[in-house]
């Protein structure tokens, strides 16, 4: 095999850290060009923010619940409405995955992949699942360790080649197949007027007005109805999977806190200096307040998965505090689809 | 949330700080530094277990010669049969005949090799199990890899 000509090498790129690994990824890339972009004006603009109960979508044989929009969406969405040209490549072969990295990171491009969260040796053990949504930026390479900016860490770290070579290549539900992005051309000047309210709106039609039962406001009101039914239909034990897993899609680390509701709220109020409307600071608030209500709901679920609280009194409880959930939030997007 | 009601509950991911989002005294959302929170951490430890559980009954029936010793690495490494023949890049019949111990004894070096490099271990430490599990997985894992 023919040596590598590719020596030491670091790009000076700015690691913040964030609570999501996307909205993380698409705010520090657009930073490194001189975008002024917080993480939650990222999630904001690319919508980021979703609700889906899919009971025949099974993760380790437990229904699929979602706080978020799918894969690439934030990513997409936020530099299509900036207008930043982005260039994304993916790779059959492993050899020619790596040796395109390293192209970029000699051209100075720091270069966001995808990866599975389960073969990065730097995650806390505890954390390593089969999940292949992560992202990250390479921006250096020493020796055999790529340097990575990964945004749910407080600092940047280093990484061997062929682990960061297996993760890249990660297999199983949306594998990454080698997949990096990065950004080719940024606009000068952006105006974030239109593409906060593009990101508002879009936000408002997928929770509000997606005709499927199992999605949006309807679907918080859809667990609601079908989580009183768990401890008859799937006996106490199951429950309490079914009940644990929703709390972790809910708090997992990268939702900053309640399925996503507290970045939303930061959105809303860098949103409301952006378009000028102290409304929507107001707004904020009540996003604050719903936020608060889905801690509630996962401090019961606990409770009860620890033996602190039988079935009787969780189910219906849960089940209300959902309900309210949905009331709120449903308040809280028809208001905001009138700014 | 508040900026002083962010909770700071260690003890699974050791000293990993992550960040949450809550309000300062002003209403301004501002990022704070969190060490976990209890209730994320039951439901983490409960799905923990349920992989512990499931590597345990696979032990057992490789001790009682029901199950070759791929089954223990490949629960171990939450793996379904599904997931790991797409790591092997082989047929999945061929990686449940595998399972069981009298055809994984006739394997070929090769296809062990192959095994033992997905699962990031040695042909020799692919055909052996340890006696028991730590009742808690996620940490066997942490003193392992330091």
């Amino acid at each position: 095999m023919v040596a590598r000509q590719i020596g030491d090498h670091e790009i000076n790129f700015e690691h913040r850290q964030s609570a999501h690994c996307e909205s993380g990824v698409t705010a520090n890339l657009l930073h490194h060009y001189g975008v002024e972009m917080s993480e939650a004006l990222a999630f904001g603009i690319g919508s980021g923010l979703f609700f889906g109960y899919i009971p025949f979508i099974k993760i380790n044989n437990l229904p699929l619940t979602t706080f978020r929009i799918s894969t690439g969406g934030i990513f997409n969405r936020t530099m299509k409405r900036l207008g930043v040209s982005v260039e994304t490549k993916r790779f059959r072969n492993r050899r020619q995955a790596m040796k395109a990295l390293d192209q970029k990171i000699m051209e100075n491009i720091p270069t966001g992949c995808q990866t599975g969260g389960f073969w990065l040796p730097y995650f806390p053990a505890a954390y390593r699942f089969h999940f292949n949504m992560h992202n990250l930026v390479v921006y250096g390479k020493q020796k055999d360790n790529y340097m990575i900016s990964d945004p749910i860490f407080s600092d940047p770290v280093l990484c061997q080649e062929k682990d960061l070579e297996k993760a890249r290549f990660a297999k199983g539900a949306l594998a990454p197949k080698g997949r990096m992005y990065w950004l080719s051309n940024v606009p000068k000047k952006i105006d974030f007027k239109v593409p906060v309210q593009e990101g508002i709106q879009e936000v408002c039609n997928t929770m509000t007005k997606t005709p499927v039962p199992i999605l949006g406001v309807t679907g918080i009101r859809f667990l609601a109805k079908r989580m009183l039914k768990w401890p008859h239909k799937l006996g106490h034990e199951k429950a309490a999977l079914y009940l644990g897993q929703v709390i972790r899609m809910q708090e997992e680390i990268g939702t900053g806190g309640a399925g996503f509701r507290f970045i939303f709220g930061a959105f809303l109020q860098e949103a409301s200096e952006i378009l000028d409307k102290p409304a929507l600071f107001d707004i904020s608030k009540e996003m604050t307040e719903t936020g608060d209500l889905w801690r509630e709901f996962a401090v019961v679920g606990a409770k009860h998965c620890k033996g602190r609280l039988s079935a009787e009194e969780t189910y219906p409880e849960m089940s209300k505090i959902l309900l309210e959930c949905a009331g709120r939030e449903e308040d809280i997007f028809k208001k905001l689809m009138k700014i | 949330m508040k900026k002083s009601e962010v909770p700071q509950d260690g003890g699974m991911a050791g000293n990993m700080r992550e960040i949450a989002y809550a309000v300062d005294e002003n209403g301004h959302y501002v990022k704070v530094e969190s060490l976990g929170w209890e209730p994320k951490i039951v439901a983490l430890k409960q799905a923990w277990g349920v992989i512990s559980q499931e590597v345990e009954d696979i032990l057992e029936k490789i001790k009682a010669g029901k199950l070759s010793p791929l089954a223990f690495h490949m629960a171990k490494n939450q793996m379904s049969l599904g997931l790991l023949s797409d790591y092997m890049e082989i047929a999945k019949w061929r990686v449940k005949r595998h399972m069981k111990p009298k055809i994984f004894n006739r394997l070929k070096p090769d296809v062990i090799e192959k095994y033992a490099s997905v699962f990031g271990i040695t042909a020799k430490e692919l055909k052996t199990i340890p006696n028991q599990v730590a009742q808690e997985l996620y940490k066997d894992n942490i003193t392992k890899n330091k």
